[in-house]
């Protein structure tokens, strides 16, 4: 079956082609460019990589520098080089720096740096989170540098994003889940990822990670995985080597059928909001040896301003897109599965709110609070749970809101002035389901290209 | 009540997997300009998704149709081939009637038992809306014969008679009528059910009952594991859950109108044309169990029968009345044995002047051979999910549709009272063919 996941934009595709390229120049349009996405045999980034730190951080910048050499990437302590040089990536680590004033030095030298940053070049900020007992100088060092990372990512261009490692609960820089969150912010992976901070806690140090098949081994649960998103998860789970279990409603079989084939997964018929929907996915993984990997995928819309709201649409939506994945946990808790990782579909509509959608904001708000709260239940046999929030991705839902309101989502709301692809969404739950992610639990990690709205 | 299981059988045991099928639609609807290819790989395709088996390379396929082009002299191959299942799975075409679908269950089966595979599929389709149009013998004499003729001349003389015939260039259209009474199936079945005196209410009563339990059975989720939605169609679309008594006593007679006495089958007591394609996956125990596969049932024996209809002795669907008391005394059971009844519902005097005959200490006696009646079967075991009344009846595709239903039944049934649970089916067929089988919870 063909790949049948949106490709980018129209509008994006001709403002960087030929004449409509030059047209759009000199109009001075917005000119989103073409992300780079992950292909397996391509480099990690478009180019070196330069590590940067404030003094007191330079040992845990040498430990980063030690991990991107083993990875292959051509890594610079020194932001000397030739004019032609363009950066893949600029790495600025500040995780042992004691005071704001401490940290000018190694910011300036990534300033300094950013005119040339290649298109789809990285920026990613390696830092420690405030934590309770510090000081009120230490804390103020740490957590200036997450505003400070949204706001190169504002500035940065060409399709390139800034993101940050915010170490949390000592964990060192070179643990597997720091070094993991770093490797997906730099790669192509993370191409629709921009602006976000993400808390890392401590993990083991893993040996050898096979970072073209990092999922194999496992079997992984993707519900709604008939069309659009679900579909482009399963796709990447696979990729990554996983054995796939697709679930969608019995109506969606056919599709979902095409889908199983072309991963050579299995299809489950299965309506999520079946009381009994955890036993059966359950039972379903036991030919595979038991469920690694649960992705809450399947969503409605039944989107009407709440003054017009239906009981029938609040009650579906709320049934499909959260009471379902609080039942299925349950079931799956009560089960005893160890390592259970769970990815959750949230929204940045669950986030900021969007009118005509309280039900559906209702059961996204709701995904991030269930998600915290099954972090440490899910922890205790060695599991995660973790949520992502795709902003506005070019699927067949939205190809049909209404011109205008699509522009807006695309261009004017996200920094990167172009919506995600499923794929995008697929690459930050592959990441947050793997091994090497283990660190980072009771997150919830915007694919949203920036779209910084609400808190 | 099935308190013992049947005896060991003296070869090893063929298991049922699971099943899928399409939701079977009325002729001319969702699946005009669907060939029986298209249906049998899609089916196929909701198989292999739903167990996990593509580039695995099965024992065989086979199956059929009755409705066949002749370019599909390799049906179920060529549907392999279109499928996720490694192509060097072997396949080939069987064509029993009505019983296709049931005979390639057989006979995959017993090269499990006898150790020839370790794993098959079984069904069949057939379409009705995509059948073959066949010109007239006489027209396709002159096309052959210009077709051997050497030169252009002798071609055009060869043809020429066609010209001044033109009635030759009439299509004949595809006929399920017998050959050698030149009788319709239902003309037949007519005959049978005014022989046996069966009322218009009774055939009513079934054919109501079949609706009720397969609508029942749909919104029950029974089919979520057993049909893949197909061309937008996630239901069978001949299904009428709203159909009552009342309904079906308006309809008008369609078959035995010139007989003596009143006419008693309608287009509502019949099965309607169909459209649709089914599959059962099989396997040894050992296949299953080493890839974790769920095991519903076994499929433990089966028996074919034929019955001269031709020179009126008997009725042309009646052979399943004399196949399954042969099948059930050489499996050491009788009839209280049996938990579920699956008869196909050709028409619901067929079912009901089978049990009918079974009830008739004359018959059993003088055709069966019996020492006396054969015996009643309790009604409410009788297609408790529904059957072709309701479901439809795209021929071949009827015996993978009851398999796969009778498995997960006898599996339910099983794990739910602690006891082996057995299903007996029964599939009747033209040319006075029948097969009837018997599943058995694992």
């Amino acid at each position: 079956m063909a790949d049948k996941s949106a490709p980018t934009d129209k509008y994006t595709v001709a403002v960087n082609r030929g004449l409509t390229k030059t047209i759009a120049k000199k109009l001075g349009l917005p000119r989103p460019a073409i992300l780079r996405r992950y292909a397996p045999d391509a480099p990690l980034t478009v180019g070196p990589v330069l590590v940067v730190s404030d003094d007191a951080s330079a040992a845990d910048a040498d430990a980063i520098a030690k991990a991107l050499v083993s990875w292959d990437v051509d890594v610079r302590r020194s932001a000397d080089g030739g004019d032609d040089l363009r950066w893949g990536g600029v790495v600025l680590v500040g995780t042992a720096a004691e005071s704001p004033e401490a940290v000018s030095e190694a910011v300036l030298a990534l300033g300094g740096t950013l005119r040339k940053l290649a298109g789809n070049g990285r920026v990613v900020v390696v830092s420690r989170a405030p934590e309770a007992g510090d000081s009120p100088t230490l804390a103020a060092t740490r957590a200036g540098f997450e505003g400070f990372t949204r706001s190169v990512g504002k500035e940065l261009r060409g399709g390139a994003t800034a993101n940050g490692v915010q170490l949390t609960g000592g964990a060192a820089v070179d643990s597997t889940s720091a070094l993991g969150a770093l490797r997906f912010f730099l790669s192509a992976k993370s191409a629709y990822v921009d602006g976000q901070v993400l808390p890392v806690g401590p993990s083991d140090a893993q040996a050898d990670v096979d970072w073209k098949q990092p999922l194999a081994g496992k079997v992984a649960v993707v519900t709604g995985a008939a069309r659009g998103i679900g579909a482009a998860i399963a796709r990447t789970l696979a990729r990554d080597g996983a054995k796939v279990i697709v679930v969608d409603v019995p109506a969606a079989g056919e599709s979902l059928a095409a889908v199983a084939n072309e991963i050579r997964g299995t299809a489950l018929q299965l309506d999520v909001t079946a009381a009994d929907a955890g036993t059966k996915i359950l039972e379903a993984t036991k030919h595979l040896g038991g469920i690694d990997i649960l992705v809450h995928n399947a969503g409605i819309l039944r989107d009407k301003l709440l003054a017009n709201m239906k009981p029938a649409q609040w009650d579906a939506v709320i049934a499909v897109n959260l009471a379902s994945q609080l039942r299925i946990n349950e079931q799956l808790l009560a089960a005893g599965v160890d390592g259970l990782r769970i990815v959750s579909l949230a929204s940045t509509s669950g986030i900021a709110g969007n009118k005509g959608q309280t039900n559906y904001a209702y059961s996204k708000s709701g995904v991030i609070g269930h998600t915290a709260a099954t972090a440490p239940l899910v922890a205790q046999r060695g599991g995660t749970a973790n949520a992502v929030a795709p902003g506005f991705i070019e699927t067949e839902m939205t190809r049909s809101i209404p011109f205008a309101t699509r522009e807006v989502g695309r261009r004017i709301i996200p920094s990167l002035q172009q919506g995600g692809l499923p794929l995008d969404v697929a690459e930050a739950i592959a990441f947050l389901a793997s091994p090497v992610a283990v660190g980072v639990n009771g997150q919830v990690l915007r694919v949203c290209g920036q779209s910084m709205l609400g808190k | 009540m099935s308190t013992t299981p049947s005896p060991v059988p003296s070869t090893r045991e063929a298991v049922i997997i699971g099943g899928n099928r399409i939701p079977f639609s009325r002729a001319g609807k969702k699946y005009v300009r669907t060939s029986n290819q298209d249906m049998f790989t899609a089916a196929l395709e909701g198989l292999v998704a739903r167990f996990g088996l593509q580039g695995e390379r099965l024992g065989e396929v086979a199956g059929g149709a009755v409705l066949k082009h002749s370019k599909n002299f390799n049906l179920i191959r060529e549907s392999v081939l279109g499928s996720s299942l490694s192509p060097a799975t072997p396949a080939y075409d069987v064509q029993q009637a009505c019983a296709t679908g049931l005979e390639a269950a057989i006979a995959v089966t017993n090269k499990i038992k006898l150790g020839q595979i370790e794993s098959a599929i079984a069904g069949g389709t057939d379409t009705v809306s995509d059948a073959p149009i066949v010109v007239s013998d006489r027209l396709r004499a002159a096309l052959l014969d210009a077709n051997h003729a050497k030169t252009t001349g002798a071609k055009i003389k060869a043809l020429l008679p066609v010209l001044s015939h033109p009635k030759w260039l009439a299509p004949v259209s595809p006929s399920t009528g017998e050959p050698r009474t030149h009788l319709s199936m239902g003309e037949h079945q007519a005959i049978t059910t005014a022989k046996w005196g069966i009322t218009r209410e009774d055939q009513d009563e079934v054919a109501y009952s079949s609706h009720q339990n397969l609508a029942r059975a749909w919104e029950s989720g029974f089919f979520d594991d057993l049909v893949t939605p197909y061309k937008g169609l996630t239901r069978d679309d001949n299904l009428r859950p709203d159909t009552s008594l009342e309904k079906l006593a308006k309809l008008k007679p369609v078959f035995g109108t010139s007989l003596e006495g009143a006419a008693t089958m309608t287009a509502g007591n019949s099965t309607p044309l169909t459209d649709g394609a089914s599959t059962v996956l099989f396997s040894s125990r050992e296949w299953a169990e080493e890839r974790d596969l769920p095991i519903l049932a076994k499929f433990v024996d089966a028996e074919t029968a034929a019955v001269d209809f031709v020179h009126g002795h008997e009725g042309l669907l009646m052979a399943p009345a004399a196949a399954v008391p042969r099948l059930l005394a050489r499996n050491g059971l009788t009839l209280e044995d049996i938990d579920f009844f699956e008869i196909h519902e050709a028409f619901a005097s067929t079912v009901l002047t089978t049990l009918a005959a079974w009830e008739d200490e004359e018959y059993c006696r003088t055709e069966l051979g019996l020492d006396g009646a054969f015996g009643k079967i309790d009604r409410s075991k009788l297609n408790v999910n529904g059957s072709s009344l309701a479901a439809g009846h795209p021929f071949a595709a009827t015996g993978g549709r009851i398999i796969a239903t009778a498995a997960k039944l006898v599996a339910a049934k099983a794990a739910e009272t602690g006891r082996p649970a057995r299903a007996l089916i029964s599939v009747c067929a033209a040319g006075g063919l029948g097969a009837v089988a018997i599943v058995e919870s694992a």
